[in-house]
């Protein structure tokens, strides 16, 4: 078990959550290489072996794109997100890359307070090192909650 | 009962339709058990014998199966003796019987009771009454109806046949979609705190989809100065919005959109145009097809992302969309990632569809306490319904009313339809 792997990559989950807690999208979208994928699947169709995604952009580009649509064309029910997550596993380590998985809680709270639990599942990100930090190539989330309530707007 | 309508062409919804918890008992009666067809899921989704998907009609719990035999059944999913689930998996193989855990009470692919353990009683003593008729306790069954590989039931031996039912509009348009056998790309779930009938709606209104979906506009998916149109049924009761891409120009649809508060064509720029790309596959041209099946159905074509969705009521104020994912048995590999690129348009998380679940949960908050009050759709025009050759237009939710109330028995008295 090597600590400064698990230290990698929890420092980098922390980031990842908190930059889309805080609604900062855009700089959470540097989290990505450019040719890297980024998949929201549920689980229903994962263990079904069905490729149905609810979300799927497979470049960095098509991400940003979802977030400037996100910005300024859709419409989505007004809340502040919050991502708890929980200790990484991880599950292979190489001088240029690092695989890991971690399970993930979404709460949404309305602008008059009320929380709700709106997504529960598990990351699998592989990163790449880079001299800046580890950076996404392929990140699937993987929703146990399948049944999306009202509707799903923001990257999980 | 009685509704009191405050016009008689269905233009006026009073907001208790939403809301009432003794219409909504009703209507899962008279409606979803009455003379008409529900949408119950593909026969692509229970291919081989044993085979089995659950389902609802309403909110009543349903089981497809495919017999040993190869022939396929629905029924409903609950045990003859005490009332439990029978299937508690969400879709499966069946290798001989389905057997509710609770006494294991046993049931064949066919959905009849066969197996009673301790019929008998032990050594004489205890078990059923010894006229216990086992043939006079199959769980409920559904008439079945399979329209080129779109499974249909009803509850009703008054129904209609089922192509008497969809009428030429909806047996064109299913065998439109089913030319050639399809493949299951997976399903999505969406969960709105809105009565079921808002989202029915929804699905009738045109005038919504390229002003609430502003997606549509900016990137001509779908907008109103395209050539297009909505079709209705003889009835009214089924619906289709209908469109083609590159019909119109992009300064027609400046012009048509400008002043439009909240709506502008060019407010974001794609830096990947490829969730766009349409491939043409039907022979008629269209790039947007979205016929509904009343009451509880729609099978929709965006682009190369097809689907069908079903409303699954959860009460008066909730309901579930279960969406469908399809491609073609045929379609390459590359196909099949091209359809699923495209459907990031729809569903849940739809950059031209997401906006649905959060529409109806306002309608729904805020006609709680304005049950005496009513809505209005006159947009398309009021009096006799007609198709139309444009899509400015509401008049095919007119038409889901009319159906309704008539399943309901609650036409006003000369009703306009």
């Amino acid at each position: 078990m090597n600590a400064q792997a698990m230290w990698e990559a929890m420092s980098f989950l922390s980031e990842y959550g908190l930059l889309l807690d805080q609604d900062k999208l855009e700089e959470w979208t540097l989290l990505f290489e450019p040719q890297a994928e980024y998949k929201v699947c549920s689980r229903e169709n994962e263990e079904m072996g069905l490729p149905a995604a609810l979300m799927w952009c497979d470049n960095r580009d098509m991400l940003s794109d979802r977030i400037q649509s996100y910005r300024n064309v859709n419409e989505h029910n007004f809340h502040w997100a919050r991502h708890v997550i929980g200790l990484p596993q991880v599950l292979q380590d190489s001088a240029h890359q690092l695989h890991f998985q971690a399970s993930y809680s979404l709460f949404q709270t309305n602008l008059e307070g009320m929380s709700r639990l709106f997504s529960v599942g598990r990351y699998d990100f592989v990163c790449s090192r880079t001299p800046a930090g580890l950076r996404l190539l392929q990140a699937t989330v993987i929703a146990d909650t399948g049944l999306v309530k009202t509707l799903l707007a923001a990257p999980i | 009962m009685k509704i009191d309508w405050p016009r008689k062409d269905y233009s006026r919804i009073p907001f208790s339709v939403y809301h009432d918890p003794e219409l909504y008992q009703r209507e899962m009666e008279q409606v979803f058990r009455g003379k008409c067809w529900s949408y119950l899921a593909f026969e692509a989704e229970v291919p081989k014998p044993g085979d089995f998907r659950t389902t609802w009609v309403g909110d009543t719990p349903v089981v497809v199966s495919r017999d040993q035999d190869g022939q396929l059944h629905a029924f409903v999913n609950r045990c003859s003796h005490r009332g439990a689930q029978i299937v508690r998996e969400v879709a499966g193989h069946c290798k001989t019987s389905h057997v509710c855990i609770y006494h294991r009470w046993s049931y064949s692919t066919q959905g009849k009771l066969e197996g009673v353990p301790f019929r008998r009683g032990l050594k004489g003593q205890g078990g059923m009454p010894a006229d216990f008729d086992v043939q006079a306790h199959h769980p409920k069954a559904l008439r079945l109806a399979n329209y080129h590989g779109v499974l249909f039931g009803t509850f009703s031996d008054e129904a209609e046949s089922i192509e008497s039912y969809l009428g030429e509009f909806g047996t064109s348009m299913i065998k439109r979609f089913m030319h050639k056998p399809i493949k299951i790309l997976g399903y999505t779930r969406q969960h709105i705190e809105g009565n079921w009938k808002l989202y029915a709606e929804n699905l009738r209104d045109t005038y919504h989809a390229s002003l609430l979906h502003e997606f549509f506009v900016t990137y001509g998916v779908d907008r109103a100065t395209q050539k297009g149109g909505v079709r209705m049924d003889d009835r009214h009761r089924h619906n289709m919005n209908y469109a083609f891409s590159n019909s119109d120009t992009q300064s027609q649809a400046t012009e048509a959109y400008a002043g439009i508060k909240g709506v502008e064509l060019d407010r974001m720029r794609l830096s990947d145009l490829k969730i766009l790309d349409y491939r043409p596959e039907f022979a008629d041209g269209l790039n947007l097809a979205t016929p509904t099946f009343f009451p509880n159905a729609i099978i929709i074509q965006i682009n190369n992302s097809l689907s069908s969705r079903q409303i699954r009521p959860k009460g008066v104020d909730s309901h579930e969309i279960f969406q469908t994912l399809f491609g073609y048995e045929d379609d390459t590999e590359e196909m099949v990632r091209h359809r699923l690129i495209s459907a990031n348009l729809v569903g849940p998380a739809g950059l031209v569809s997401m906006e649905d679940g959060e529409a109806i949960e306002i309608v729904q908050k805020a006609t709680r306490r304005e049950t005496l009050d009513h809505s209005l759709v006159e947009m398309g025009g009021l009096g006799p319904l007609s198709d139309l050759e444009h899509r400015v237009t509401e008049t095919p939710i007119r038409g889901f009313w009319s159906y309704w109330s008539e399943l309901m028995g609650v036409e006003p008295e000369g009703g306009i339809r």
